[in-house]
């Protein structure tokens, strides 16, 4: 059994407005329905654009956000049925680690009050000395030195503030930690060494994750599996190599057109499909498939009326999309949407944020320019400017 | 295995060097905005006017060289005739219309002042932390129920903010009757308002912050969490207030005494009295409305200075 199983998992958040009493008047539909499982002593790596409901997953599995639907089951016990008083007890087994190092360290604590707070609602160690020893041990294990132990998070640096966040969550030996873009708040230089030090704990820790991320290149590094997520649900789910080597969702394979290859003569043949149009509001999200309204093989049949479940395509790899298998076998080429070398785009100034990633450069297909016509006019420009 | 090795040497070196760069013992976020403040100039010139101040108040009737309800000159002056003495030898700051003596009574006056600003404060302060504290924890961790009960509370705020302070003092003094205590009741109130939305304010968004998410996760009680990571890190606007409403109370008591509010007793000397009752002989006896007068801005100055400089002191995005 996975130790941890999402079961149509919904988040929606009311939208209120009223001037003396507030009325419901929507809903963001921030996660809507997700289905995953997480192996123990696995990484499962969750990726997908600005917005589309990452963190808001990551918080509803810690029950830090109220869970509108579904079933969170971490080791068999049902997270969003516990009692309060069970459920802080239970907070043990489940940690996090944030996105902002500083944000999440409460700057008028020290670094030893900040590790030991968690211990001592929990009743580990039994006194302070005990404790403290436990602490060194921990800071050691993150690289921090023990003499942090009386300083304040303002003092230290980025990366080391974000050991200190995982040095939190390692301190209560939790079952699993989950990961909110544990390193797109670092400098890229620090970047590797916090994602290392991550592997690096899991190997010695028996540790599991669920990394969330919008850079590509980090979740694959430390991925097994990988989900990608649009519009609060998942498109697409695989073992991180499969995903690589052959991404059958259209959303996946633009995502993945951005990233950049090693093998240069790849690189130089790389396209980059550019996806049309805004992300959709998920106050908002389209009916139908969640991504026709930017999807370059939509059909006109099915496509905007029936809303695709995930489907296992065989070896794990699962995908929401009625005609990923004719997508795949090329039966159905696009009908819309732009290509452009990749090359061309790279000399275009933009390679240094490429370079880091991902969802993001799917965002940056239009790099600003992901507006319907201006992104398809910069598309038809670019390899005619070079 | 040697990968291994080689990547644990290298997290025990990164310790290793940061170990070295910094051998002190931690700063708190307290102690450093004391550092900062001491190196503002605007701070140390509110303190040294405060303090000053605050020494008056304490030894003024001892400094004072005459008694300040004697009329011991009386007989000098002829207030009906518009005859007045200045400031002489004898009397450094002149006689006031009854011939007493100004400078004794601005010395003695000044504890009254410094009382009546310092209790209107705490009242404002004290009961108006209680109400934002309550409502600001509410609306944080208090779920759908306790957001319902901030909802009421920053309501009944909103009206209390809404009419005009004076006003609302004055007709809090009309009830009460007129005295000394009513005056700093009335003065007090109208700040309670001011701090309940102040710590509220801090509190929420202190409240959203990642470190509150990250204190729940670890499973620390709701009260817990509120009493040791929310408050503390959102009493500093609060102080930076209570500073400044030490001057607007100071001179909102002196404008209530100035309607004739305050102390029914005038033989007491308190500096918003004095220039009340100064003000009707102001064509012949201007000097006797400035002393007062000056005294009150200047004190009221060196509060506001001070509590600018806490401000940016306590300010985190400042922090060097
Ligand atoms: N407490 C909330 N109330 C209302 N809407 C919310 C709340 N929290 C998040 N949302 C909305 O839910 C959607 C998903 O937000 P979420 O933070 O989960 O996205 P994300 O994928 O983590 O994005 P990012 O990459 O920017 O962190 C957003 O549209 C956001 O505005
Ligand atoms: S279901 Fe249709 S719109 Fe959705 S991804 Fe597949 S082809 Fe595109
Ligand atoms: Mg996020």
């Amino acid at each position: 059994m996975s130790l941890l199983e999402l079961d149509g998992v919904k988040v929606h958040f009311p939208v209120k407005k009223g001037i003396l009493f507030d009325r419901t008047v929507g809903h963001v539909y921030a996660v809507d329905g997700i289905s995953l499982s997480v192996e123990a002593g696995q990484t499962y790596g969750l990726v997908g654009e600005s917005g589309c409901g990452k963190t808001t997953l990551g918080r509803a599995v810690l029950r830090l956000v109220d869970v509108t639907d579904g079933r969170v089951v971490l080791d068999g016990t049902d997270v969003a049925q516990l009692p309060e008083k069970e459920m802080r007890s239970f907070r043990r087994r489940l940690q996090m680690v944030f996105q902002d190092p500083l944000g999440s360290l409460n700057p008028r604590q020290n670094i030893e009050s900040i590790l030991s707070e968690g211990m001592a609602a929990h009743g580990i160690g039994g006194n302070r000395e005990e404790r403290r020893e436990k602490i060194k041990e921990i800071l050691a294990k993150v690289g921090l030195p023990g003499n942090a132990l009386s300083r304040y998070p303002h003092e230290f640096s980025g990366g080391q503030r974000q050991r200190i966040g995982i040095a939190r969550a390692l301190v209560l030996e939790p079952d699993l930690i989950i990961c909110d873009e544990p390193v797109s708040a670092l400098d890229v230089s620090i970047q590797a060494q916090v994602v290392n030090l991550l592997e690096e704990l899991q190997k010695s820790m028996g540790l599991t994750y669920l990394v969330i991320a919008h850079d590509l290149a980090v979740v694959r590094h430390i991925s097994d599996v990988i989900g990608v997520m649009y519009l609060g649900s998942l498109v697409e789910e695989a073992p991180s190599d499969a995903l690589y080597e052959e991404p059958r969702h259209p959303y996946t394979r633009a995502l993945m057109s951005a990233v950049p290859v090693p093998d240069p003569e790849v690189e130089d043949r790389r396209e980059r499909i550019l996806l049309l149009g805004d992300l959709p509001s998920p106050a908002n999200p389209p009916a139908g498939c969640r991504f026709h309204t930017r999807c370059p093989w939509k059909q006109d049949t099915r496509c905007a009326t029936e809303r695709p479940e995930l489907r296992d395509l065989g070896g794990g790899h699962r995908v929401a999309c009625h005609f990923a298998a004719e997508i795949a076998s090329g039966e159905i080429t696009r009908t819309s949407g732009e290509v452009v070398p990749a090359a061309h785009e790279g000399s275009g100034g933009s390679g240094g944020s490429e370079a880091s990633g991902a969802p993001r450069a799917s965002g940056a297909s239009g790099g600003g320019a992901a507006k319907g016509s201006s992104s398809g006019e910069r598309a038809s420009e670019a390899p005619a400017g070079t | 295995m040697s990968l291994a090795t080689t990547k644990t040497s290298k997290i025990d070196r990164l310790a290793e060097l940061t170990a070295k760069k910094e051998t002190s013992s931690g700063a708190s976020l307290w102690r450093e905005a004391f550092r900062r403040l001491r190196g503002s100039k605007m701070a140390i010139i509110g303190a040294v006017v405060i303090a000053a101040f605050v020494v008056v108040a304490i030894v003024g009737p001892w400094l004072a060289p005459y008694s300040p309800t004697a009329q011991t000159w009386r007989g000098e002056v002829l207030a009906n005739q518009g005859e007045f003495v200045g400031a002489r030898g004898e009397n450094w700051f002149g006689l006031d219309h009854l011939g007493r003596d100004m400078f004794s009574r601005m010395l003695v006056g000044a504890r009254q002042t410094l009382l009546v600003g310092v209790v209107s404060m705490l009242i404002g302060l004290v009961l108006g932390a209680l109400v934002g504290a309550v409502s600001g924890a509410a609306a944080t961790l208090g779920g759908r129920a306790g957001q319902r009960l901030d909802d009421v509370v920053m309501r009944v705020t909103d009206i209390m903010l809404a009419l005009p302070s004076l006003l609302l003092a004055v007709s809090i003094a009309a009830v009460l009757g007129q005295s000394l205590t009513t005056v700093m009741i009335a003065v007090g109130v109208v700040q309670i308002p001011i701090f309940a939305r102040l710590l509220r304010g801090s509190m929420l968004a202190q409240g959203g912050k990642d470190y509150v998410l990250a204190a729940r996760s670890l499973g620390i009680r709701k009260r817990r969490i509120v009493l040791t990571q929310i408050m503390p890190n959102s009493l500093s606007p609060v102080i930076v207030q209570a500073t400044l409403s030490l001057a607007t109370a100071i001179i909102e008591a002196a404008a209530l005494s100035y309607l004739g509010l305050g102390n029914p007793d005038p033989a007491i000397p308190e500096w918003g009295v004095m220039l009340s009752q100064a003000q009707r002989f102001f064509d012949n006896a201007p000097m006797m409305s400035m002393y007062p007068a000056v005294a009150i801005i200047i004190t009221a100055l060196g509060f506001t200075l001070l509590g600018e400089a806490m401000r940016e002191a306590l300010d985190p995005k400042l922090r060097g």
